[in-house]
């Protein structure tokens, strides 16, 4: 790791200061991406703001029917807390295949939106759920924040400060899994609201995505086998030692069928 | 520009002077000597280095030593009683043989006491999606797995753990 200085800012409006005209510096969150990229050298930050100390950004509250998680709030918070389980318990199941039990006590929903790794859960979330990021500047539509391979729509310097999730009727994530990181090979979130369907892919392209076909598909019936006359154009998914952009294409509406049949 | 980090190691108060890319697990191991937390891999996937940052199973190579400010650790030598009976769960890893070489042993013991706090009668296949963060090289985990479901019942069956020094 090269040598940085570390600022253990308490409020968000000192965070913020910090990271303003600053170009070399980076917040912190979870420090569970961060870390191991600080550690590879992949990144060579002169400053690292965490954000642990800024006690706002954490927490779980009920808003508008929804729930509205904090950036700071980690996996396994989410995994366990009785109000997830209540109003979006598909959303604690995917916080709870997130990495292992020790990414889960450390990682945050804030770091892995930000992060926008393609094979990230919560990305898929965050598109079937139809939520909204906030951030100390304004709230971004969760449909146009994942922008590309590791990026987003945040301007430099801006902070997540939570992120807003409406609660579905049902909803359900399956995922197949690299079985060495957990990562998501492809995972399929489909949610259903009144008679609207949003399905969210993410593994196998380069950020996660809606698969429109199947939400009219599966808004006209929403049954499993309404899936089975779709295809998924490879050409535009990853291909890389896990996968072939053929075997995540299958993936896709495999995943789709599980998650739709096991919300029946 | 180094920082000075205050925090409770096993119950007892520490302050040390670090540098801000100082890792939890260099802190333990290079400045307080506790070698017991181990170092495995350097991609945050193997679990040798698990501690508990204030009651929570975390990867110390993989948390900062600023970040454990005012925080309250507990490494595998913080784990059994002061007169040396040993933690159940460590009990248990020495009568079901849960170890061969020894090196994930800490990180899997540290790791499964934090399991037995949110789920004190885990069936199998929990014990072995809870250790899916450790690896381990020789055993098969088929006694790890054993020696942690033994523990769970003893654990209910009333012997009391030693209360941790830190916890
Ligand atoms: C072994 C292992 C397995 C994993 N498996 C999975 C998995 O199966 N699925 C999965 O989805 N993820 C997985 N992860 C990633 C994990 O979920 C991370 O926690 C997450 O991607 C990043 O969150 P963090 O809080 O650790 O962020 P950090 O690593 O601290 O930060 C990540 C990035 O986000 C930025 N950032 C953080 N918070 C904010 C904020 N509030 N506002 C603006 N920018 C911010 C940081 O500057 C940094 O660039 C795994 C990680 C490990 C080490
Ligand atoms: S040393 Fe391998 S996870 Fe920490
Ligand atoms: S006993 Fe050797 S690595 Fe587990």
């Amino acid at each position: 790791m090269y040598a940085f200085d570390i600022h253990r800012p308490e409020t968000l409006g000192e965070a913020a200061r910090l990271l303003s005209g600053n170009e070399d510096a980076k917040l912190m969150a979870g420090g569970q991406t961060l870390i191991p990229t600080l550690k590879q050298r992949l990144a060579q930050p002169s400053d690292l703001i965490d954000l642990g100390q800024v006690g706002d950004l954490k927490g779980i509250r009920e808003e508008a029917g929804g729930l509205t998680i904090g950036a700071m709030t980690t996996h396994a918070t989410v995994q366990f807390a009785p109000l997830v389980k209540r109003v979006i318990p598909s959303l604690a199941d995917l916080a709870g295949h997130i990495g292992d039990a020790q990414v889960r006590n450390r990682g945050t929903l804030g770091g892995s939106i930000v992060n926008n790794d393609p094979a990230a859960d919560y990305p898929g979330a965050v598109l079937a759920l139809g939520a909204t990021v906030r951030t100390n500047k304004r709230q971004i539509a969760g449909d146009s924040f994942f922008t590309g391979m590791f990026e987003t729509a945040l301007d430099p310097g801006e902070i997540v400060t939570a992120v807003h999730f409406p609660r579905p009727d049902s909803g359900r994530y399956m995922k197949f899994r690299n079985p060495a990181s957990r990562y998501a090979i492809v995972g399929v979130y489909v949610a259903k609201t009144g008679g609207a369907v949003r399905v969210a892919v993410t593994g196998a392209a380069a950020c996660a995505f809606r698969w429109t076909a199947a939400e009219q598909a599966l808004t006209r019936s929403f049954t499993a086998d309404a899936l089975e006359s779709l295809t998924v154009d490879p050409s535009d998914l990853n291909s890389d030692l896990h996968a072939s952009a053929e075997y995540r294409a299958h993936l896709v509406k495999v995943m789709a069928k599980r998650a739709v049949a096991g919300m029946m | 520009m180094p920082i000075t980090v205050s925090l409770s190691v096993n119950g007892r108060p520490v302050t040390k002077e670090v540098e801000g890319r100082t890792l939890l697990v260099q802190l333990l191991r290079e400045h307080l000597g506790l070698t017991g937390t181990h170092v495995g891999c350097d991609t945050s996937q193997c679990g040798a280095c698990v501690v508990h940052v204030d009651g929570k199973s975390v990867k110390s190579c993989t948390m900062l030593a600023a970040q454990a400010q005012g925080a309250s650790v507990t490494t595998i030598e913080g784990l059994a009683a002061p007169d040396g009976t040993l933690h159940p769960m460590q009990a248990a890893f020495r009568e079901h043989h849960g170890l061969q070489c020894g090196f994930c042993t800490p990180g899997m013991v540290m790791s499964a006491v934090d399991l037995l706090q949110h789920n004190p009668s885990p069936s199998e296949t929990e014990v072995r999606e809870w250790l899916e963060g450790n690896i381990c090289r020789c055993t098969g985990y088929h006694n790890i797995v054993k020696a942690v479901l033994s523990c769970a019942e003893t654990m209910k069956s009333g012997a009391k753990a030693p209360a941790a020094a830190a916890e």
